[in-house]
């Protein structure tokens, strides 16, 4: 185990400098580079109990998330062609591949905004058929969009709540009178929670950065329980601290309350530092599926751009 | 809260602060400006009468212009209210007339066919996917046509005179149509606030696609806020013609500027999400006292269609100002 552990350090140091090299940013390698050791050498100390729990996860519990043998076509273009992904409870599933690979598609049918032409999705082993995004979230699927999905005239609880608002009961409820203040309390209270750092609550969603967007968009995810995130390039937009915050927000999730994820990125490094798993895409089609401490980037990077022999996939 | 201050957060600029104010008070400001040189220029302007007289002809114009804010809300548009008016007011003067229905009928089938007229608008251009600029240019067309088909060529005048208490009847000192204004304006802006309906016309106009993501059935809701100014069109037209006891067959041609007037200056934007009825409230008055004024100071009428195109193109540059600003 140790061992095992050593060398993926070796792995990782090498794979940094190649990442980097490319960038010519050196001071910043470095400084990432210790960030990955140290977070190396803290799952080693935990790494044979997360590694054990997960496994006989594996082995007795259904997975959260099963697509299976699932294609989209538009038009004359197949957008996907037999995927099939699974995502088990807790597990950062990073889901890479080139521009038009079809990674919007896969998490926008996992979400309910397009069905599938075939093949089929199961929640916790159940078959399931959405017809709007609505329907995924009663099965505790949330997403996270490319544009974030905010309003931005309206203030955070507005957003949190958007779809699905509070409202009075009795005899007044067919007006679907607002509960305003309940909305803003709980809104705070789970901003708060996640230390999301944020300007007012009530200042619309307009004045705040691209990572204090991010950072609400993911909050309002994990405020509605969701089982199942769906984040579609959830750092592309934002700086390097920024990007940061998100990365530590949504790994807390996943360790604290159990929340899986699906993360499409372009960001290798980021996919990296979040990720335990990674699927990759090329030209609609699956060609691997490997765990990130098997692998290498630049094995990664050969199978997105097609470089690799399909390899790792069943 | 007490994480409001230790941020990076972009400052809000001078520039942009002062549009925030601008969109408070902006307005307000202006339109008491404008009652002042009026008052100065011409002293009738003031007097009890002609204040009652400006705010029972904005009336007919505001009640269309508190739905057609629901529908700029949405970054919508409909061009076709002139015709409602002149064809549920030619409806509800037939009825009367020609078609021997009583008072009940010739109330609720023009506010039904003017809700029916918006569902028309609504559902062609959400299911057609056409935009309702071009759907209700269409519908514009259609019912002034049927408008001078129901009336064949003449007005239809002689109203009951129940019917013709909605346009010219007094509660008090104040005009009845004015309490109808007032009171849609009123309901109107509680639904916009404390509403679920309220909150998604608000985010549809802002980001027609998160509000798609979240689950609100986005098409439906832009045909209810049609129907919500199709009716208040067919209210219109019934104060119209019952004011004028007389149903004319040109009636309402030109509120669409007017009405979508009083809606732009109250500080409602072309491009949705932003904005609301209590705005249109001040847009409508102003745009009524600056007709008064110039009609009290003798002013052509010509002159007057130029001033108020200058001032509905002023308000439009201003809300465009307005967005470059604050989406900086």
């Amino acid at each position: 185990m140790g061992a095992g552990c050593g060398r993926r350090v070796v792995v990782l140091t090498y794979s940094r400098q190649e990442l980097f090299a490319h960038h010519g940013n050196s001071s910043l390698a470095y400084g990432t580079q210790n960030e990955m050791d140290g977070e190396c050498l803290g799952k080693k100390k935990k790494g044979g109990t997360s590694l054990n729990s997960t496994d006989t996860e594996t082995a007795t519990q259904t997975p959260v998330l099963q697509v299976r043998n699932v294609s989209k076509r538009f038009g004359g273009v197949k957008a996907l062609n037999n995927v099939s992904l699974e995502v088990h409870r807790g597990e950062i599933k990073g889901l890479v591949g080139d521009n038009g690979a079809g990674k919007s598609t896969l998490i926008k049918i996992i979400a309910g905004v397009y069905p599938p032409d075939g093949g089929e999705v199961l929640i916790n082993g159940e078959p399931v058929h959405f017809s709007s995004p609505r329907d995924a979230r009663k099965y505790g699927i949330e997403t996270v969009y490319q544009n974030l999905a905010l309003s931005e005239n309206l203030d955070v609880p507005s957003n949190f709540f958007l779809g699905r608002e509070l409202v009075v009961g009795g005899l007044l409820k067919p007006l679907k009178l607002m509960r305003l203040g309940e909305m803003q309390k709980r809104a705070r209270q789970a901003i708060e929670d996640l230390h999301v750092k944020i300007p007012a609550i009530t200042s619309q969603v307009r004045w705040m950065s691209g990572g204090q967007r991010q950072a609400v968009a993911v909050a309002r995810s994990a405020f509605w329980k969701g089982q199942l995130l769906l984040l579609d390039e959830p750092t592309a937009a934002l700086g390097v601290e920024e990007s940061g915050e998100v990365m530590r927000l949504l790994k807390n999730l996943a360790t604290e309350q159990k929340i899986s994820m699906i993360v499409i990125s372009h960001n290798l490094e980021h996919v990296w530092s979040l990720c335990d798993s990674i699927d990759v895409l090329r030209q609609g089609k699956k060609v691997a599926s490997v765990r990130k401490d098997e692998t290498t980037p630049e094995e990664v990077v050969g199978f997105i751009t097609g470089a690799h022999a399909v390899a790792g996939s069943k | 809260m007490n994480k409001s201050v230790n941020n990076v957060k972009p400052e809000k600029s001078l520039t942009q602060s002062f549009f925030i104010l601008w969109d408070r008070v902006g307005i307000l400001l202006v339109f008491l400006v404008v009652c002042l040189i009026f008052g100065i220029l011409t002293p009738r302007f003031f007097h009890p009468l002609n204040i009652i007289n400006v705010i029972r002809q904005v009336s007919i114009i505001g009640v269309i212009a508190v739905g057609m804010t629901f529908v700029i809300l949405l970054g919508l548009i409909d061009l076709s209210v002139g015709s409602i008016v002149a064809f549920t007011g030619m409806i509800a003067a037939a009825l009367q007339v020609k078609w021997g229905g009583g008072l009940f009928l010739s109330i609720t089938i023009p506010l039904l066919v003017g809700t029916g007229i918006g569902f028309f608008n609504g559902y062609v251009s959400t299911k057609g996917n056409i935009h309702p600029f071009i759907v209700t240019l269409g519908t514009m067309s259609i019912f002034r046509g049927a408008t001078l088909l129901v009336a064949q060529g003449r007005p239809i005048s002689g109203m009951n005179p129940e019917f013709r208490y909605i346009g010219g009847g007094m509660v008090g000192a104040i005009p009845f149509p004015v309490i109808l204004f007032i009171g849609s304006v009123i309901f109107a802006g509680w639904i916009l606030k404390r509403t679920v309906f309220g909150r998604y016309t608000y985010s549809i106009g802002g980001n027609p696609e998160a509000a798609l993501l979240s689950g609100i059935q986005v098409d439906s809701h832009k045909v209810k806020c049609f129907c919500i100014l199709g009716f208040l069109g067919g209210l219109s037209g019934l104060i119209l013609t019952s004011r004028l006891n007389s149903a004319e067959m040109l009636a309402g041609s030109g509120y669409e500027l007017d009405v979508i007037g009083a809606v732009i200056i109250g500080g409602t934007s072309l491009f949705g999400g932003e904005g609301g009825v209590y705005g249109t409230l001040v847009g409508a008055l102003l745009m009524g006292s600056v007709t008064n004024g110039l009609n009290l100071l003798g002013v052509q009428p010509y002159w007057q269609m130029i001033v108020r195109g200058s001032i509905l193109i002023a308000a439009l540059l201003m809300d465009r100002l307005k967005r470059r600003f604050l989406e900086q």
